[in-house]
């Protein structure tokens, strides 16, 4: 099929930015780094391709170790923020209506509207050992000295939730508001109680917003850097931190490379679970 | 109304619902005998729906009782009443299939899986979709739909079904069919259905009673004849079917009618609607049926009639068996609207024509009209 040559160059030209964007932007870094991951230096400016750095990730426990508790805890900060947004987003969606029901969701945005770095800041405000909850124990006499709330997985924890919770209640509140209310009406008019109704019809009509979000939640989460390391200290052993330390702190670029492919892996891998488990496909998901 | 109390299987007395200072639906009482097809017609925004909804329990009255098979169920939310309600859109749910969407209620009711694949199997076996049961909603047409939404609720067995406009979103043709087969789904499973609907054909060809509804209030309860030849108020005779209308003034009156002299100049002869006397001066609107007018070529014809009119036919409208004459009164300048018979009789009818028409005082129902102060 041959197109008009108007036609044509014209569809060239709507296309060019995307091309632009995915050749320039995405692929050609990530076909570099594919090379840098494979390659291993071997003295001065002399480089050969092997397995090397894929080998010193596996053999050394404290990058696999990070790794899985990043995965894990990446997980679990998903599977929290869902449990939080989801009533969240059931009442702004279906029990408000009119101005307080766009009054509410823009008050999910407005914490957006500071860079994460001031607002992690914030958190540390309140949690550090000189700060405003441990004063608050120590006036009410709740504790005797002062309390140390940061560095540790509880907060890091509060942090990622905190930082995502705008990114599941969006899909989950354009999901939820597409739900008819004579659908939950009829659930309960033959016979469901509000948990069989949530099982029945809530949850399986919202189940696309369901995975987008907790897709995008956990993308976010796993690529995070700026909340675990700021709220977590040396301790937070976030995956990203490895990756940052490589190439940064140790210029090794190879290693930092392989990290980031198996990170990619990773990702792919658990959302493609993530959709296997829940009978979604990505195309359902994102359409 | 049958008396035998104990024979209803939904009532509502003294149903009072408020919104604020507005009464959506205003002392309303009723009771529907059991294996009726009772309906609530009304114009959009009378308090149809609001009744509807209390008696499925999703609303709750101001005031007033609701007893489903002679126990009140204030109070008990809507999964706990014996009454299942099809929704206007139906509310299938679409994430089922057509069969789960049909044991839905059987499994919250927890009966055996055995149990519950039978009674789907007969339920799709009785709306005629035996092999549909596996399909999604989506693969249904409107009828179909229509059937699976019924049957969802039937196979619970229901003390009553409660039916909100259901057939809104059909086109005529389905909605014609669809009528009679609502009617001979109601004989099958002889349940009681409560059917709410703005379309009068539906009310009157479907139900054994309807409720004509207005402004939160019942203006007349009773079978489709009673309501169509006996209104008992403007209102009925208005929105129950098609009409003539006159405004006018009773000048005299004796035992069996009115003479009206009508606003603009004719006289006529009427009976009191209801046998409610109208005393002279009374204003009133009268109410002759398009069919109950005799329309004629020749004038003898309707020479011993209470009412004649000769005039000129100002166009056919036609509509197969609902064909309509409109003729004019050259006197008063007012139109007419008449049954135009199909008999073959009037197929050479043109316009311009003059034709005599003639109707009998009984045919001619005068109500007092509503003071203009109110």
């Amino acid at each position: 099929m041959k197109l008009q040559t108007p036609a044509r160059l014209g569809l060239y030209l709507l296309m060019a930015p995307l091309l632009l964007w995915l050749v320039v932007l995405i692929f050609l870094p990530h076909v570099d780094m594919f090379l840098l991951s494979i390659s291993e230096k071997v003295a001065t400016r002399t480089y050969q391709t092997s397995a090397a750095n894929y080998m010193e990730f596996f053999s050394e426990p404290l990058y696999w170790r990070t790794f899985a508790r990043t995965a894990i805890m990446s997980i679990a900060a998903t599977a929290l923020t869902f449990v939080i947004a989801f009533p969240v987003s059931y009442y702004i969606a279906k029990m408000l209506r009119g101005r307080l029901k766009a009054f509410l969701f823009l008050l999910c945005l407005v914490p957006f509207w500071v860079s994460e770095l001031v607002r992690t800041f914030g958190w540390m405000i309140l949690l550090r050992e000189s700060g405003i909850f441990s004063n608050l124990l120590q006036w009410s006499g709740l504790a005797s000295g002062p309390v140390e709330m940061l560095y540790n997985d509880a907060t890091i924890m509060v942090g990622l939730v905190y930082t995502s919770l705008l990114f599941m209640v969006v899909p989950l509140v354009s999901t939820l508001d597409s739900l008819d209310d004579a659908l939950v009406e009829a659930g309960y008019d033959l016979g469901g109680n509000g948990f069989t109704v949530m099982k029945e019809i809530i949850i399986p009509h919202a189940m696309p917003g369901i995975v987008s979000g907790c897709i995008i939640v956990f993308m976010l989460t796993l690529g995070n850097y700026l909340t675990p390391v700021l709220l977590g200290g040396k301790d937070s052993l976030w995956f990203t931190a490895q990756i940052y330390t490589q190439i940064i702190t140790r210029f090794n670029w190879e290693l930092g490379a392989a990290f980031g492919f198996l990170l990619l892996g990773l990702s792919s891998l658990i959302v493609w679970a993530g959709l296997k488990i829940s009978r979604q496909t990505l195309t359902e998901t994102l359409g | 109304m049958p008396d035998d109390v104990e024979n209803f299987d939904l009532e509502c007395r003294e149903l009072v619902r408020l919104y604020g200072q507005f009464a959506a639906v205003d002392n309303v009482s009723f009771g529907v005998p059991q294996g009726d097809f009772f309906s609530i017609l009304g114009p959009s925004g009378c308090g149809k729906t609001t009744i509807l909804r209390m008696m499925a329990g999703f609303d709750q009255p101001t005031s007033g009782d609701i007893h489903i098979k002679g126990r009140s169920v204030l109070g008990v939310p809507p999964n706990k009443r014996p009454v299942n309600m099809v929704f206007q859109h139906l509310a299938l749910f679409p994430m089922m299939t057509v069969a789960e969407n049909i044991a839905y209620g059987l499994v919250r009711k927890g009966l055996g899986k055995s149990e519950i694949g039978e009674k789907v199997q007969s339920a799709l076996d009785r709306i005629d979709l035996p092999t549909s049961g596996e399909k999604k909603i989506s693969q249904l047409s409107g009828g179909q739909r229509q059937r699976v939404a019924i049957a969802r609720c039937l196979v619970l067995e229901p003390a009553a079904l409660l039916l909100d406009e259901p057939l809104g979103a059909l086109d005529l043709k389905l909605r014609e069919h669809m009528k009679v087969e609502l009617k001979q789904l109601q004989n099958q499973f002889a349940t009681t259905f409560v059917y709410i609907t703005h379309d009068q054909s539906e009310a009157l060809v479907m139900s054994n009673h309807v409720a004509v509804m207005n402004e939160g209030k019942f203006e007349q309860i009773g079978t489709p004849q009673e309501l169509y030849y006996n209104p008992n108020t403007a209102f009925v005779a208005s929105f129950v079917g098609d009409s003539n209308r006159w405004h006018g003034t009773v000048s005299a009156q004796d035992k069996d009618g009115v003479k009206v002299v009508s606003a603009d100049g004719m006289e006529l002869l009427a009976s009191p609607a209801g046998g409610v006397p109208l005393c002279q001066g009374a204003e009133v609107d009268i109410f002759v049926r398009p069919e109950s007018v005799v329309l004629s070529l020749e004038e003898d014809r309707v020479a011993d009639m209470d009412n004649r009119i000769s005039g000129d036919l100002v166009s056919i409208l036609f509509n197969g068996a609902n064909s309509r004459a409109l003729v004019r009164d050259p006197r008063s300048g007012g139109e007419l609207d008449v049954a135009l018979p199909q008999t073959g009789e009037f197929s050479s009818l043109k316009r311009g024509q003059v034709v005599h028409l003639g109707w009998g005082m009984a045919q001619a129902q005068a109500f007092a009209a509503k003071s203009n102060a109110a």
